[in-house]
């Protein structure tokens, strides 16, 4: 069962994916924390040459995974990532991965002692497709964005895109760089109410100053 | 996978078709050599080392496997000897077509000093005296199983190799591959192993030894004159078979049914359908393994500990090369090497920056899976070795 929908090219590759792919340098060095299946992995290593890494909890997913050549940590990004010396990494993603974590702040925290860039995304659940479900009829939105019951969700945090535009800040995370998808591609404005996802490229703000 | 799929008995699949694929019929080759220095400081000389190879070496002699054995196993990896029903340890990865696939790869397993099959060990004659060595046989490590092939390799002219792999002690020997000689070896597949015997391995083994030595038949190790310890070694091979399994692999394979009997024989010959599988594996054990070479080989497995010269696992790898790649495999019912001890592998290769891949296999078989296992394990170590070797430059 995909964790979510989203939008995709015409090339049939996801609009997130295409952003996330755009802005990796090439021949840089990427954890992708919940790497699923490996495909935005595969991609990075295909057409930016990156020494990639994943960790994915689904045996299943872990051998998809290795038959595309990807080399994988088969365990849960909750255990930390203590084991990485500071700096590893250029980019950290957690790509629909973060609304899944227990240990948010840990994990992204964790993210940006490893790497230099943490890349995330996320559902917005605060469309206008949920707000109007909750609205109108008074029940925990399902959407083609958000497609669980509450109680077969694996989304144990609900957040919105203003929501995660306050926390990082608190967090002492700057944005970089944004980029919204909505049902009909890339959404530019209103994102809190028009986006189905927003992907955040974060560094810690200490970071910016050391330049 | 079905729990209770019998892979060993079942014809092999890959993708939905099935091969024909094994290596055919093989033989044993022995290499002689003058001496070796061991980690005690004692030399052993002279010694022999007895091997197998499966599939063809390429021009460049640049598609060689080396594969390592386990505490009970040999040189017969794959295929059938003459004579023999049963196929090597490993032949459901080893052929044309499987993980390691006899096509592409030369693959070579020897088996470790100190062990009783073609290989000098206790067993061995000891020239000086003209009598088996019995406890005269050089206590051996790890590395010096190592070092011995080390030398093997060199006399089969092969520099480089393609990977080293290997379960249980055979991911021990992997790991100090890597670590005694990082520019040999381009990847490593450690499967069900540890870095280090935990306590609980080493009291394990040290029940075994016991087992061993308090039979009457052992006589200090001086018994190849007279009757086996054989009652000891079978002792020590049920409570290993233990280890081997598992607790929910034993419930689908015995359950509490009786052998030979409707109700319970209120006496102390065998009841349970558990106790006759054990009695019949130590049984035939002893017809195949030498009782000193089970003292021997259990105390290189207690002595292994990787970080010991350098302080720290991670320090171990300190100088391995940035290019080399690992796949390190667990097995979630695999109570004797659980899947943290594979973890604290992966996570001090990770510490390194080095490429690594972990899988934890769900299979209800304990430690034996890595054994039985194949279709997870194929996959994986299959696509391994591509990549491994298409980074090598090396074409089949």
């Amino acid at each position: 069962m995909p964790t979510t929908t989203i939008v995709r090219a015409p090339s049939g590759e996801r609009l997130d994916h295409l952003f996330i792919v755009d802005l990796v340098e090439p021949g840089s060095r990427v954890l992708d924390l919940g790497c699923g299946k490996g495909t935005l992995l595969k991609m990075l290593v295909d057409r930016k040459n990156v020494r990639g890494t994943g960790i994915e909890i689904s045996e299943e997913r872990v051998y998809d995974a290795v038959g595309k050549g990807l080399s994988v940590y088969h365990g849960d990004i909750d255990e930390g990532l203590s084991y990485y010396p500071d700096h590893m990494f250029e980019y950290v993603i957690l790509s629909q991965t973060l609304q899944q974590a227990r240990q948010t702040v840990l994990v992204m925290k964790e993210a940006l002692r490893v790497g230099r860039y943490l890349i995330v995304s996320f559902p917005n659940f605060a469309n206008w497709r949920a707000r109007l479900q909750l609205l109108l009829k008074g029940r925990a939105p399902v959407t083609k964005n958000l497609p669980y019951q509450w109680y077969n969700t694996p989304n144990i945090h609900s957040l919105s895109i203003k929501d995660f535009r306050l926390f990082a800040p608190e967090q002492g995370m700057r944005v970089v760089k944004e980029f919204f998808v909505g049902s009909k591609g890339r959404v530019t404005r209103w994102p809190n109410l028009l986006a189905e996802h927003g992907v955040f490229v974060l560094e810690l703000t200490t970071a910016g100053e050391d330049q | 996978m079905s729990p209770l799929k019998e892979t060993w008995l079942s014809d092999y699949h890959i993708d939905g078709q099935t091969f024909e694929s094994s290596v055919g019929f093989v033989e044993t080759c022995y290499a002689e050599f003058d001496s070796l220095l061991l980690d005690s400081g004692l030399v052993l000389a002279p010694l022999t080392i007895a091997y197998e190879t499966y599939g063809e070496l390429n021009e460049d002699r640049s598609n060689a496997i080396l594969l390592l054995h386990a505490l009970s196993g040999d040189a017969h990896a794959a295929g059938y000897h003459n004579g023999h029903a049963k196929p090597g340890w490993w032949d459901i990865m080893v052929g044309p077509g499987r993980a390691f696939d006899t096509n592409r790869y030369f693959m070579i397993c020897s088996n470790v000093i100190g062990g009783c099959k073609g290989s000098s060990g206790p067993g061995s004659i000891d020239p000086s005296t003209g009598k088996p060595y019995a406890l005269r046989f050089p206590v051996v490590t790890v590395p010096d199983m190592v070092r011995a092939q080390r030398m093997l390799l060199e006399h089969l002219g092969i520099e480089r190799l393609v990977t080293v792999a290997g379960g249980s002690m055979g991911g021990m020997q992997a790991l100090e591959w890597v670590v005694s000689y990082p520019e040999v070896v381009a990847s490593c597949i450690p499967i069900a192993s540890t870095y280090r015997h935990s306590p609980m391995q080493i009291a394990f083994n040290e029940v075994g030894r016991q087992a061993i030595m308090r039979d009457p038949n052992w006589r200090g190790g001086d018994y190849y004159a007279y009757e086996h310890p054989d009652a000891g070694l079978a002792v020590a091979r049920m409570i290993g078979h233990v280890t081997y399994l598992s607790d929910e692999s034993m419930h689908l394979k015995f359950g509490r049914r009786l052998r030979d009997k409707e109700v319970y024989g209120y006496d102390f010959t065998l009841d349970f359908e558990v106790e006759s599988y054990l009695k019949y594996q130590g049984e035939v054990f002893t017809r195949r393994f030498d009782a000193n070479t089970y003292l021997y080989i259990t105390k290189a497995l207690d002595y292994f500990d990787l970080a010991n010269n350098h302080g720290t696992l991670v320090e171990a790898f300190r100088d391995v090369p940035a290019e080399a790649r690992f796949l390190v495999m667990a097995f979630s019912s695999d109570w004797l090497y659980p899947p943290y001890q594979s973890k604290e592998i992966v996570r001090a290769l990770k510490g390194n920056g080095l490429d690594c891949t972990y899988v934890e296999i769900h299979s209800s078989f304990g430690h034996d899976a890595f054994l039985v296992e194949s279709d997870q394990q194929t996959h994986v170590i299959r696509h391994f070795l591509e990549v491994t070797f298409h980074r090598l430059g090396v074409r089949p």
